[in-house]
């Protein structure tokens, strides 16, 4: 089975300013878009058990006009205050990428 | 149909750009240049401290150059969030930054300050009239959060920057402003309708973050009344849709609903299309004006001052039973401190173990392969520097020294890169203030003085 890091041309992770960590993953072409999305692979629930996170503190949207899909959860640690250990948000992706998803390639 | 060109030049004054770009840029005849200066991103410090990220050096270079196209060309030229925080200690250095490069190069305009730092009597009263909501899961906003603030600004939308348009002014440095508002302020003066002035803001907001290959550098909009037109002007860059796409998800909680000051841009129905194999077009945004003008403030507040330092193992008899190591170091540090006369409620102690959970903290669920070195950064938060020294001297001494079931490294367990080793940080600050705020009206909170450069 292809992983997220196999099909996807974007998988990154930023501040949406200093309480919520987004999370986005992206696809140039518009089926493989399709058919991920037709999986349900990815979903709320994949990403509070990825980051170990209540499920209902997890948005979830995906975004066909960009092919799109974001997840956005509160950060453990405000940015910058005392025991973060990701400023700008900018590491939190890597569990995304090693997500499987059973395409019938 | 109007039409209005905006260049950015970098997403962050300070960050670059090729001036060849801004070369190539400038012959497209753009009505108006700037560039951002700041944001919350780097965290809370910036705003706390009164200081900018960016080297004054690197703003200077990007300032001057801008400075200079905008003076030759006779169009206005506006700096968002100046200085980085948009504090109005961050506006005043970049103003005399401004006049520093005019006196240099001879160059003359009308410039305004913005101002973005409402005095605390306002913020009481916005606060006692229930004019306040927070934002995240912060608290509601009380009086003592306010008092305790280092910095407190005020987040300005369009209409004061349009306003010091009017106003004559050539050359703008906002304070604190929603990264978007200074592209939407000369947009809507062209007539242009709210939603693709939104939009074209957002893409503008970052220079050429919207084009591959990434790199700081500039972004060309070519804004009419329905659509946007992207395009970077350094030719070894371009704009497809999926990198617009990409940027268009950039630091928003929600793909589709962007709350800004006066409403909400919906992009729900966007459409990017390719122009040609360097441009994208993107139409179908739409705006929703809120019921309510609201403006974000952000305050940061001092929660202590931090010691840290660095160092590293490549023991593979230590690494092996490093978490135990590190629950007997807690309890050493604790132990020792006492002795010295260090109460324990004056300080924390965290201790990041890369390698192992360094980046992602609590949040990591891989399963630990035993790797061959490990790194640590150990940061200690205390209620006075002196006490953050004292207590990582301690722990800094205890983490090389301790003993170990089965230790053959007798003489130390730790690399240690530098010396000195501990590095004192100063004070930490936290974001205490992320709330919405209903002023009486758009201007309210940020006053506009103008003067001649």
């Amino acid at each position: 089975m292809p992983r997220i890091r196999d099909i996807a041309q974007v998988c990154k992770s930023k501040n949406a300013g200093p309480f919520l960590v987004t999370i986005d993953v992206l696809f140039e072409d518009a089926s493989v878009y399709r058919q991920v999305k037709a999986t349900g692979v990815l979903n709320a629930a994949l990403f509070a058990r990825l980051y170990g996170v209540p499920e209902e503190k997890v948005l979830f949207t995906p975004y066909d006009a960009a092919l799109a899909f974001k997840a956005t959860l509160p950060r453990l640690v405000p940015a910058g205050d005392f025991g973060d250990t990701d400023v700008y948000g900018a590491q939190q992706h890597a569990p995304l990428l090693e997500v499987e998803v059973p395409l019938n390639a | 149909m109007n039409e209005i060109r905006m260049l950015s030049t970098s997403g962050i004054l300070g960050y670059g750009y090729a001036e060849d770009s801004l070369r190539r840029g400038m012959a497209r005849e753009p009505h108006i240049i700037g560039a951002d200066g700041g944001s919350t991103d780097p965290g809370p410090h910036y705003l706390g401290a009164g200081t900018s990220f960016c080297n004054r050096m690197a703003v200077k270079r990007d300032l001057k150059l801008m400075l200079q196209a905008a003076v030759a060309a006779r169009i206005p030229c506006i700096i968002g969030t100046a200085g980085g925080a948009g504090g109005e200690p961050h506006l005043q250095d970049t103003a005399a930054l401004v006049r520093e490069i005019a006196r240099e190069e001879g160059l003359s305009f009308p410039m305004a300050l913005i101002h973005a730092e409402p005095d605390r009597a306002t913020l009481h009263r916005m606060r006692e009239g229930g004019r306040t909501k927070p934002l995240a899961s912060l608290p509601e906003l009380d009086a003592a959060t306010i008092d305790r603030a280092e910095r407190i600004v005020a987040m300005m939308g369009p209409e004061p920057i349009a306003r010091a348009l009017d106003q004559g002014a050539q050359v703008i440095l906002c304070g604190r402003s929603s990264d978007p508002a200074q592209w939407v302020a000369p947009a809507l003066r062209a007539g242009i309708p709210p939603a693709p002035a939104w939009y074209a803001g957002k893409m503008l907001e970052c220079g050429a973050e919207p084009a591959v290959p990434k790199e700081p550098d500039c972004l060309l909009v070519t804004l009419r009344d329905d659509h946007l037109v992207c395009e970077p002007p350094n030719p070894i860059r371009r704009c497809t849709p999926l990198s617009v796409a990409n940027f268009a998800l950039h630091e928003n909680a929600s793909p589709i609903h962007h709350l800004e000051p006066g409403g909400m841009l919906d992009t729900e129905h966007v459409r990017f299309d390719p122009v040609s194999d360097r441009a994208v077009r993107v139409s179908g945004m739409t705006w929703t004006p809120a019921d309510t003008y609201t403006v974000k403030l952000e305050g940061v507040e001092r929660a202590g001052y931090r010691a840290i330092t660095l160092c590293g193992t490549r023991d593979p008899v230590l690494i092996g039973q490093i978490d135990d190591y590190l629950k007997g170091h807690r309890q050493r540090v604790e132990m020792k401190t006492q002795a010295i006369g260090i109460p324990g409620h004056a300080w924390q102690m965290k201790l990041r173990v890369y390698g192992q959970d360094g980046v992602m903290g609590a949040w990591e669920q891989a399963a630990t392969t035993a790797p061959h070195e490990l790194g640590f950064v150990v940061e200690v938060l205390a209620d006075s520097q002196e006490i953050a020294d004292g207590v990582l001297a301690v722990a800094r001494t205890s983490l090389l020294h301790a003993d170990f079931p089965g230790r053959l490294c007798r003489e130390g367990n730790m690399a240690f890169p530098f010396s000195p080793s501990d590095i004192p940080l100063g004070p930490l600050y936290r974001f205490s203030v992320f709330h919405l705020c209903v002023p009486d009206d758009p201007y309210a909170l940020f006053p506009i003085e103008h003067e001649r450069v």
